[in-house]
């Protein structure tokens, strides 16, 4: 009896393990498949780099488009289409659509799916209603919807397999990131930095939608999963209580740390990377302190979302530099060692290098000659040397600090870069934009804005540009070259193993550039300016280039109407333009080929 | 007086501060103007606290949606324009009660700002910023104050503070 007893005990961790192992492999092999795109950033390690050449250097001027879909919504389209097998996935802002396209038959509708959700969570969304797409796993669609809902959708009919409420919209949590999956979970993170909500990732069981772990970004340490003696920050374990002590009071608690970015998954290490977001109130006189874990780096395990390591960029920010950016994983030689790297271009202007599995920080450069606000990066302490003239903490609530560089909206937002690991270059879409920041008193309503500053963006000093296209040396901390755009690219990259790197403008261009000089190839106008990110697939053995027009978000929101000139009276007169003479809403998605 | 009563009967006693901030007997007293129509003070382009004030609270609250200085967004509509076709009721209804648009494919959802203190007790500031935008004697970006000895409407907030 007792031998009957292990055994079946025996058995059933055995099933368990190997289901998860499955679910596991099923995606690492699909993820190295150039002919699909199975997750929004191209492969666990966030490259957005592709093997597939027959689009290369010398004939991608003759590109032209095999064929469009429109996805009747109006609103800005970030994030873009996954491809597995036959079927492209494309999904839309609020109301959150979702369609599988058929390959086979210029992207016919197999099925839709239109989740029926409260009309009131539009309001509570920060600028636009915009979702960064949909992730598969397991023969399974995973949408975060606007409401915070995490629905899984059978990925060959559509029909809703479970769903999970991850937040609450009445106090402004909302649902904006794409999911990630890996073993057999499902993470996503939340929105809301601006209603003085708690950030956290929550890793949801893929097959029942059960919680399996919840890190939050603020609060007590079995919250934030840290291990105070084990957790490291630089190399140092981050003490007790390290989440509330780094605040004055209560002031956590409304502590934000928003998780809206991109996560990234290292298989070998186990380990899960994301960034958090700005610290509750914009007013940092509201909040002495590092403000710890907001504007953080986090490597979380898989499995229990304990913290291995953590590195907070922006202690006690000042200018709502959001650390959500993404993260990708690249092994580089730095300095005749090759290392196991992170490489991530934060909001605050700064490009950080860092080893991936001791979070030991290797590099920390500008990316956009601009940034002002601090000078450098300590490399000892990992702190960003803040200039006074620039410290809105400094210079006090209801003074307005002039000239800070970058904006709000970073040197880059989410939009992520491309790592062609051919090159060794990584591929950074860019904003040129500085700002005046007025901080002021603000009070606490649950589902109130919860901002307390003022602020007004323009281009960045004796320019007459808002964005540059950049490759950047990521083992050294260099800008190799720079493309001037005439508006921020707010486009996700692309680069092939064709020698092509491609990425969108807010004009509503998909161009093509040479990796080694930047040098244009091909350029077409889509009907809409590009918030989205470019993919490409092969079907039928035939290259393929999608990318999604629709402008809005943030970039919509505060570039529509053009740019003011700065208070300080740096930026160049008439460098403001107005991006709505240049294009109009509509989301659409267009797919480019080769001619046969 | 007006103002009293339509912010009372609209406010239901919850925002009863807003009449004490508003800058509408400052505006009476320099002559017959309407305030709904001028609600601000501008001299040799400076402007009154309460309008350099709304300009500070529309760029924190406002502008995430309705674009900078008030010109209108790819997600909402350009409160520069609509000031010309709305009154102060209206203005304060939108503002107080949300508003919603769902046409498809552009659903359009204002908040209701009833419950956000730092909307409503500046509601007035915004509304003669956003007025003065709309008449056009306020230009883009960050207007330049009147001194406080030369404001009746700054004189005034002091002395309600």
């Amino acid at each position: 009896m007792q031998r009957f007893k292990l055994l079946a005990a025996l058995s059933a961790v055995a099933l368990t393990a190997s289901s998860a192992a499955l679910a596991n492999e099923g995606l690492l092999k699909m993820q190295e498949n150039a002919s699909d795109w199975v997750m929004p950033l191209g492969d666990y390690s966030s490259t957005r780099y592709s093997e597939l050449d027959q689009i290369n250097k010398g004939n991608v001027g003759d590109l032209q488009v095999a064929w469009t879909f429109s996805t009747g919504v109006l609103r800005g389209h970030e994030g873009g289409p996954l491809v597995v097998g036959d079927v492209m996935y494309v999904h839309t802002p609020f109301p959150n659509k979702v369609f599988a396209l058929d390959l086979n038959d210029k992207g016919r509708i197999i099925w839709k799916y239109e989740p029926r959700q409260d009309p009131n969570v539009i309001p509570v969304m920060c600028c636009d209603t915009v979702n960064r797409g949909v992730a598969y796993g397991n023969g399974t669609i995973f949408l975060h919807q606007a409401d915070t809902t995490l629905v899984a959708l059978d990925a060959a009919t559509g029909a809703v397999k479970w769903s999970v409420k991850n937040g609450d919209p009445g106090k402004g949590e909302t649902g904006t990131s794409a999911p990630l999956v890996a073993g057999d979970k499902v993470l996503i993170g939340i929105s809301g930095g601006e209603f003085g909500i708690q950030g956290h990732v929550t890793a949801y069981n893929m097959s029942d939608g059960s919680v399996a772990w919840r890190g939050y970004s603020v609060g007590p340490d079995e919250n934030i999963l840290v291990d105070p003696q084990k957790t490291t920050h630089l190399g140092k374990p981050v003490g007790k209580d390290s989440g509330m002590n780094t605040w004055e009071g209560d002031q956590w608690k409304l502590g934000g740390g928003a998780t809206w970015g991109w996560m990234s998954y290292d298989p070998e290490l186990n380990l899960v990377y994301y960034g958090s977001g700005n610290p509750g109130t914009w007013n940092p006189v509201q909040r002495p302190g590092d403000n710890r874990w907001s504007m953080t780096i986090f490597a979380r395990d898989l499995d229990t979302g304990m913290a291995k390591w953590v590195y907070q960029m922006t202690p006690h920010d000042e200018w709502d530099y959001d650390g959500v950016n993404e993260m990708i994983l690249a092994d580089l030689n730095i300095g005749g060692t090759e290392r196991k790297t992170l490489v991530h271009f934060d909001r605050n202007g700064f490009g950080y290098t860092l080893d991936r599995v001791t979070g030991e920080l290797l590099v920390a450069e500008k990316y956009d000659p601009a940034v002002n606000w601090a000078t450098h990066v300590d490399m000892a302490t990992g702190r960003p040397q803040v200039v006074s003239e620039y410290s809105t903490h400094q210079n006090g609530a209801d003074v307005n600090s002039e000239g800070i560089c970058p904006a709000a909206l970073g040197s880059k937002d989410q939009q992520p870069a491309a790592f062609s690991p051919k090159s060794g270059l990584f591929y950074v879409p860019t904003n040129h934009v500085c700002m005046d920041y007025e901080p002021f008193q603000v009070s606490y309503t649950a589902g109130q804005p919860y901002v307390g500053a003022t602020l007004s963006m323009y281009p960045a000093p004796g320019g007459d540009h808002l964005g540059n296209f950049i490759a950047w040396d990521a083992t050294k901390g260099e800008i190799v070259w720079s493309n001037p755009e005439p508006f921020s690219v707010w486009s996700g990259a692309l680069a092939t193993a064709g020698d092509v790197v491609f990425y969108g403008t807010l004009e509503g261009y998909l161009k093509a550039v040479d990796p080694a000089n930047g040098k244009e190839l091909f350029s077409f106008k889509t009907p809409s300016g590009i918030i989205g990110n470019v993919n490409t697939f092969s079907h039928g053995g035939k290259q393929y280039v999608a990318v999604l027009s629709g402008i809005g978000g943030w970039a919509g929101i505060g570039l529509a109407a053009g740019l003011t000139e700065d208070t300080a009276g740096l930026g160049a007169v008439g460098a403001y333009k107005s991006l709505s003479s240049y294009t109009n809403l509509g989301g659409q998605l267009t797919v480019f080929a080769l001619p046969n | 007086m007006r103002l009293w009563k339509t912010t009372l009967s609209l406010a239901s006693g919850a925002m009863m501060a807003i009449a004490i901030l508003s800058n509408g007997p400052a505006a009476a007293q320099s002559g017959e103007v309407d305030w709904e129509k001028q609600p601000y003070i501008i001299k040799d382009g400076k402007v009154d606290y309460g309008t350099y004030n709304g300009f500070r609270r529309y760029h924190s609250f406002c502008h995430v949606c309705h674009g900078p200085d008030a010109m209108g967004s790819s997600y909402a509509p350009a409160l520069k324009d609509s000031l010309n076709a709305m009154t102060y009721d209206e203005f304060l209804e939108v503002v107080v009660n949300g508003r919603e648009n769902l046409s498809a494919g552009k659903e359009s959802v204002m908040p209701a700002f009833a419950e956000a203190e730092d909307v409503m007790l500046y509601i007035d500031h915004i509304y003669a910023y956003l007025k003065a935008r709309a008449n056009d004697e306020v230009g883009r970006g960050r207007p330049k104050r009147l001194p406080a000895d030369d404001d009746p409407v700054f004189q005034e907030w002091k002395a309600s503070q």
